[in-house]
């Protein structure tokens, strides 16, 4: 289908009888998903998000169930997301994300009904990516700037106009019958076809990843870790922007005789995040800490679930504070200790 | 109490997601183990309340206002409608635990985890090595193989206390020792006067034990260095690492395999363990800081 740019506002605003809708907006310097204001219309210009829309189906603090100490016992509340929502104009990269969220919170053997609640109130709008940039590596791992995994709509700017593919029901419900939209023409999906060629032509090379599960087990002693982890401070804020990144803390707040259990975001980066409650700590330093968060990624979720768990978004390289690269790190991994 | 980001906007809901939500339960009744070890007797606050569970497995027991915390089921699998739990008072919640009295509430979320292989093991011989509280997790297997005798070879529980006080399930172990079902052993790391029984660590039992290494499951429960060990005399014997099992600890929090707190190589120890196949674990078994 094709829509005009300037029909989108309408568009948008037409959901908004339905859906809460969430754009990606900058506001001073900062920027994430926000909800849309009726009439505001869509005027991202940038690339992608500094915080990835991962907290809008897996929050970084949310209640999961409240409690009142009666003298006839505990009476106890669950609390459940159930906003029905658009994601509008997320990249290929951050529906990916969800993918391995999915495997994580919607297993055959369990099923977290906090997230899947918001996942099946969810609709995915993708925009792909025409300007990639110099830290995008998403082709490195099975994805690309106009991959439609996790997708429900993938809209690609053609100038004055969108294309929009529809990729599953959920979309497609969400198109059917708006006046805003009108079928494609052979040369608009030529004109998509060329874009795409252009945007992956701006792509870095493909990283080489095929040896590293067997690197990683080999030298899990190695001490390229001393050299790797050296520089990394363990602020986890490559963790909390990485879409793919699920480790969380159940925390309680108590204030007389009621109290919320609170589910927060938490990282492997951190030294209590493996305390015992002896003071025994499996992974005492910094360095077992970040060879953790690389094993995760690259060695034990490929175990568990096939694929590594990363996207390629490339926050977690643009926002470290002390520039510490995750390509670099998987390279001196696969050449080893002697490179 | 702060509110979050989308509170007001959030349903509230009466209906109770599994596992993540606690199960209210009352402290029927509590019996002193050792100086600072309790069982405690729990009956649900809502009918029906069964909770089925296999030897081995493990809840979350929230204090409500003080904290959560993983604890082995210790009652009988075949007596669902009486959970029981042993706890050592060591950290602010578990001294919340066994400060608790009769009538006293509790969150239960569970059962969760991986439990000991006593299906894979009829027809075999049985060996069951407790270390100090370790013998929480192992009671359960006991009731079960006492269920049904005949299904098992010999059978055989070696227990190791730090030193005759801190022996639990007195009672019930004397029972044991006395009757011809199994074959039971006690040691204490330091005796006291008083003490004429065994003295030195559990692996020292080992000898004692008859059984046929080819056809033997053993089941170990205990501190990380005293099941290192065991495992040793365990190989010395010939029993091969696919026929040990053992009970790994770690940080838990979720007991679905989703919060990462528990991870160890690729497994969740809330999840997939905490019971083990020994060869399975090894590669991650005592290897430092994974």
């Amino acid at each position: 289908m094709i829509i005009r740019k300037a029909a989108v506002a309408k568009f948008l605003d037409g959901l908004l009888k339905e859906y809460a809708v969430y754009i990606p907006r900058r506001r001073e310097g900062y920027s994430e998903y926000t909800p849309l204001d009726p009439g505001s219309g869509y005027f991202w210009q940038g690339l992608n998000t500094q915080k990835p829309p991962k907290e809008l189906l897996f929050p970084h603090g949310e209640t999961l169930y409240s409690y009142r100490l009666r003298s006839d016992g505990v009476e106890l509340r669950t609390h459940f997301d159930e906003e029905k929502r658009v994601l509008f104009g997320i990249r290929p990269c951050d529906a990916k994300g969800f993918c391995y969220l999915d495997r994580v919170f919607t297993r055959q053997d369990y099923q977290d009904v906090y997230y899947q609640t918001r996942r099946n109130n969810t609709v995915l709008i993708g925009l792909a990516c025409l300007a990639p940039t110099t830290t995008c590596f998403c082709t490195s791992l099975g994805g690309g700037p106009f991959d439609t995994e996790g997708l429900d709509l993938l809209w690609v700017d053609l100038g004055e106009r969108y294309a929009v593919r529809v990729l599953a029901p959920k979309g497609e419900a969400l198109i059917k019958g708006r006046p805003e939209f009108v079928p494609a023409g052979e040369a608009d999906w030529q004109a998509v076809r060329e874009l795409e060629g252009g945007a992956l032509g701006k792509m870095a090379p493909v990283l080489d990843l095929s040896g590293l599960k067997k690197r990683l087990d080999e030298n899990y002693s190695d001490s390229v870790w001393d050299r790797v982890f050296e520089k990394c401070i363990g602020c986890a804020a490559c963790t909390y922007l990485c879409p793919t990144c699920h480790c969380f803390d159940l925390s309680y707040e108590v204030e007389g005789s009621q109290g919320l259990c609170v589910r927060t975001w938490d990282s492997c980066a951190f030294p209590l995040f493996t305390l015992h409650a002896s003071g025994h700590n499996p992974r005492p330093t910094g360095k077992e800490r970040f060879r953790q968060r690389v094993m995760h990624k690259f060695r034990y979720f490929v175990e568990n679930w096939g694929v590594m768990s990363c996207v390629g978004c490339g926050r977690c390289i643009i926002h470290c504070p002390v520039n510490l690269d995750i390509r670099d790190v998987l390279r001196q991994i696969i050449a080893g200790v002697s490179a | 109490m702060s509110t979050h980001a989308g509170e007001k906007e959030i349903q509230t809901s009466t209906r109770l997601p599994a596992l993540m939500v606690p199960h209210r339960f009352y402290v029927q009744k509590v019996k002193r183990e050792t100086r600072d070890t309790y069982t405690l007797e729990l009956q649900p606050q809502n009918t029906p309340g069964e909770l089925r569970f296999a030897p081995g497995q493990f809840n979350m027991l929230y204090v409500f206002g003080v904290g959560e915390v993983p604890i082995s089921i210790s009652g009988d699998p075949a007596r669902p409608d009486l959970l029981l739990h042993t706890v050592r008072a060591v950290g602010a919640v578990t001294k919340a635990i066994c400060r608790l009295k009769p009538g006293g509430v509790l969150g239960v979320r569970g059962p969760f985890g991986a439990h000991w292989p006593v299906e894979e093991a009829a027809g075999a011989d049985v060996i069951i090595v407790a270390g100090g509280i370790g013998l929480a997790p192992l009671r359960p297997v006991v009731y079960h193989i006492l269920s049904g005798r005949e299904r098992y070879g010999r059978v055989a529980l070696l227990y190791g206390a730090r030193n005759p006080d801190e022996i639990m399930y007195r009672r019930e172990l004397s029972h044991w020792t006395e009757r011809p079902e199994i074959d039971t052993h006690i040691t204490v790391d330091k005796a006291e006067a008083g003490w004429e029984g065994n003295v030195g660590v559990v692996t020292t039992l080992i000898p004692k034990a008859e059984f046929d290494p080819q056809a033997t499951v053993a089941i170990v429960c205990g501190p990380e260095i005293m099941m290192r060990f065991t495992v040793i005399e365990l190989k010395k014997r010939g029993v091969s690492e696919e026929k040990i099992y053992i009970s790994m600890e770690r940080n838990m929090q979720c007991g679905t395999g989703s919060c990462g707190h528990c991870q160890i190589g690729p497994y969740f120890v809330c999840k997939d363990g905490p019971v083990f196949r020994f060869d399975l674990i090894q590669p991650f078994f005592g290897k430092r800081e994974i």
